[in-house]
């Protein structure tokens, strides 16, 4: 695999000896002999400090992947589990909102409806995709497209990938919170299946309100949170550099979700994150896709809602005090 | 004597400063006279009151507190208290400058209030209501499990009583000290307003300053109609973020409920002395 031209810091020394069995191994010209035993000493070394890595992620760091700029987005997801995509565009009263895809696609031959936020992947895409931060007409479209999934009786997918809905002054004149609010409402009572996997970033309403779905699904490094570290860091600790901290207060990672029961399933991925290898992401986001779905469509449409219902009726603990 | 003494004491003493301190932030309305934060003008604080917290002198609608707002708004003696029981818990085990418990004992011993909102049924001009309002004081009338809870149960006897729901929206948002719990409670309340729209009867959202945040973008924006004071604060952004994001000064008035009702945002801003009245004709008009 060529080594990602981005690396975290924590990737690095990973990063640097995986850069150094490739050099050796174009040393050896292909040639078994003089470097091998070298090399399998540094592969197990590889795998060893991969291990000694991942295996105990700070929140900070599994947010940091999380953001990954390789990370697999929305659109690798569609290409890699999906065909037949047909991209929809508009809110049929403002505008196209690139930073939510939204369109009919088939899984296993099957039509679906996905959603999902787009990042883009340099400067010139995040200029259209506006970092993944969908403004009102984006949670419109989305609306829209759910609404013709329902009539359709067809399954809505969705992914999330965003570090919130854009706070501007346009997407505030067009009435972001409104957006966003029908969208829960609309999202309820929808009588199709709804699934919605976190691939990356859960960013509060803006995540929310493309994921009020029957199952929620979190890949292993994404996280999901009411807040950004960051944000929540500048407004308690009135510093922006203390978003580790936060980070850990706000117990956001898919195992902490997954632990707090916000999140139905956590899905594995790679050794060394998704973007290490979106393939196997991808194929270990089907796996899990593919049973919960196939587990939904057992069901009626007003079971469906029942069952959405209950799942947010049951969260957020409080005691009864006398 | 005896049940006062087997009472356990359920939080541990609040240190006297902490309470004053609490007491004075949000209405600087200690003491016979106050000054109105528009005006700068200093008023008996009596006169202020009377006129329903709004200034005399400049119109400036200051803090209304929930309870006494909802013993004005509603008919005399109607009003009765429901799920004042629900008390929050500190799922995430959240510390910031000061552990989340404190601060929930702190401020629940100076407010005398289990958390940021009252609900209950009551008539409203002879029209039976479910009926809620924030405390904003209770930090910042943030939305945690207990006002989510109660928000939907608010609109859960709403549809089972087959009566209009009528709710004061004030908060800076869903709280953060309760994490993602907080964020769910955005899809749980929204979740029944939608069960509640089959029994057809109006739901009136009112937003009052400020509503912003986790609370503007779930049940307070899906009011069949939606009412706000003057000059309210009402958005989904903080101001101070989106000034962060766009580099550059807001421009004045933007988010004030004059500026949404421009926008196609809200259907009327409605002075507090003329609530109750709209409130009433509304669920005449709607049933």
């Amino acid at each position: 695999m060529a080594a990602p031209s981005f690396a975290l810091d924590f990737e690095r020394p990973l990063l640097e000896l995986e850069r150094k069995i490739d050099e050796l191994k174009s040393l050896s010209g292909g040639a078994p002999g003089d470097f091998s035993a070298e090399i399998q000493k540094l592969e197990k070394k590889a795998r060893r400090l991969q291990s000694e890595i991942f295996s105990d992620l700070s929140r900070w760091q599994v947010t940091q992947l999380s953001r990954h700029p390789q990370r697999p987005y929305f659109l690798d997801y569609v290409q890699l589990l999906f065909t037949d995509f047909f991209e929809l565009a508009g809110d049929r009263s403002y505008g196209e909102d690139p930073s939510i895809v939204g369109g009919w696609a088939r899984l296993d031959g099957r039509p679906v409806m996905l959603l999902g936020h787009q990042k883009g992947r340099n400067t010139k895409e995040n200029m259209v995709r506006n970092f993944g931060m969908p403004r009102p007409e984006g949670y419109r479209k989305a609306r829209r497209l759910m609404e013709l999934a329902d009539r359709f009786g067809r399954p809505v997918l969705t992914f999330v990938d965003t570090p919130g809905a854009y706070p501007g002054i346009g997407a505030e004149e067009r009435g972001q919170a409104e957006a966003i609010a029908v969208n829960l409402e609309v999202m309820s009572r929808l009588h199709v299946p709804v699934v919605s996997v976190v691939i990356g970033e859960g960013g509060s309403g803006g995540a929310l309100a493309i994921a009020v779905a029957n199952r929620v699904l979190m890949l292993e490094n994404s996280i999901y949170s009411v807040i950004s570290p960051e944000s929540c860091s500048s407004i308690l600790y009135r510093d922006t550099t203390k978003a580790e901290k936060a980070a850990d207060a706000l117990k956001l990672t898919a195992r902490d979700l997954l632990e707090l029961e916000v999140v139905d399933e956590l899905v594995p991925e790679p050794d060394g994150g998704a973007h290490r290898d979106p393939a196997r992401a991808a194929e270990a986001v089907g796996r899990v896709l593919r049973k919960h779905l196939q587990a939904l469509l057992a069901m009626d449409g007003p079971a469906l809602v029942e069952d959405r219902y209950r799942k947010f009726r049951a969260m957020g603990p409080f005691t009864l005090g006398g | 004597m005896a049940t006062w003494f087997s009472k356990k004491p359920r939080i541990a003493p609040v240190k006297p400063e902490e309470v004053d301190s609490l007491r004075q932030q949000p209405s600087r309305m200690q003491g016979l006279w106050a000054k109105c934060e528009e005006c700068n003008e200093i008023i008996y604080r009596a006169e202020i009151e009377k006129n329903l917290n709004v200034c005399p002198l400049c119109g400036h609608h200051m803090l209304w507190p929930a309870r006494a707002r909802l013993q004005a708004l509603l008919d005399e003696g109607t009003f009765e208290e429901s799920d004042r029981e629900l008390e929050p818990t500190d799922p995430l085990g959240f510390t910031d400058s000061k552990r989340y418990r404190d601060r929930l004992r702190v401020t629940r011993r100076a407010l005398d209030e289990n958390d940021a909102f009252v609900g209950g049924i009551g008539h409203i001009e002879g029209h039976p209501v479910s009926v809620g309002a924030f405390v904003f004081e209770f930090m910042g009338g943030s939305m945690g499990s207990v006002v989510g809870e109660k928000v939907t149960r608010l609109f859960e006897r709403a549809t089972e009583r087959r009566c209009a729901a009528v709710v004061f929206s004030a908060s800076g948002g869903a709280r953060m000290q309760e994490g993602i719990f907080s964020l769910m409670q955005m899809a749980k309340t929204a979740a029944a307003i939608a069960r509640f729209r089959e029994v057809k009867k109006p739901y009136i959202s009112v937003m009052l300053h400020p509503t912003t945040g986790g609370v503007a973008a779930s049940f307070a924006w899906l009011g069949d109609v939606i009412l706000a004071e003057p000059k309210a604060l009402i958005g989904f952004a903080g101001p101070r973020v989106i000034e962060q994001t766009i580099r550059q000064k807001l421009p004045d008035g933007f988010q004030r409920s004059e500026f949404l009702l421009e926008h196609g945002m809200v259907d009327a801003i409605v002075p507090r002395k003329d609530l109750r009245a709209k409130l009433g004709a509304l669920l005449g008009l709607m049933g």
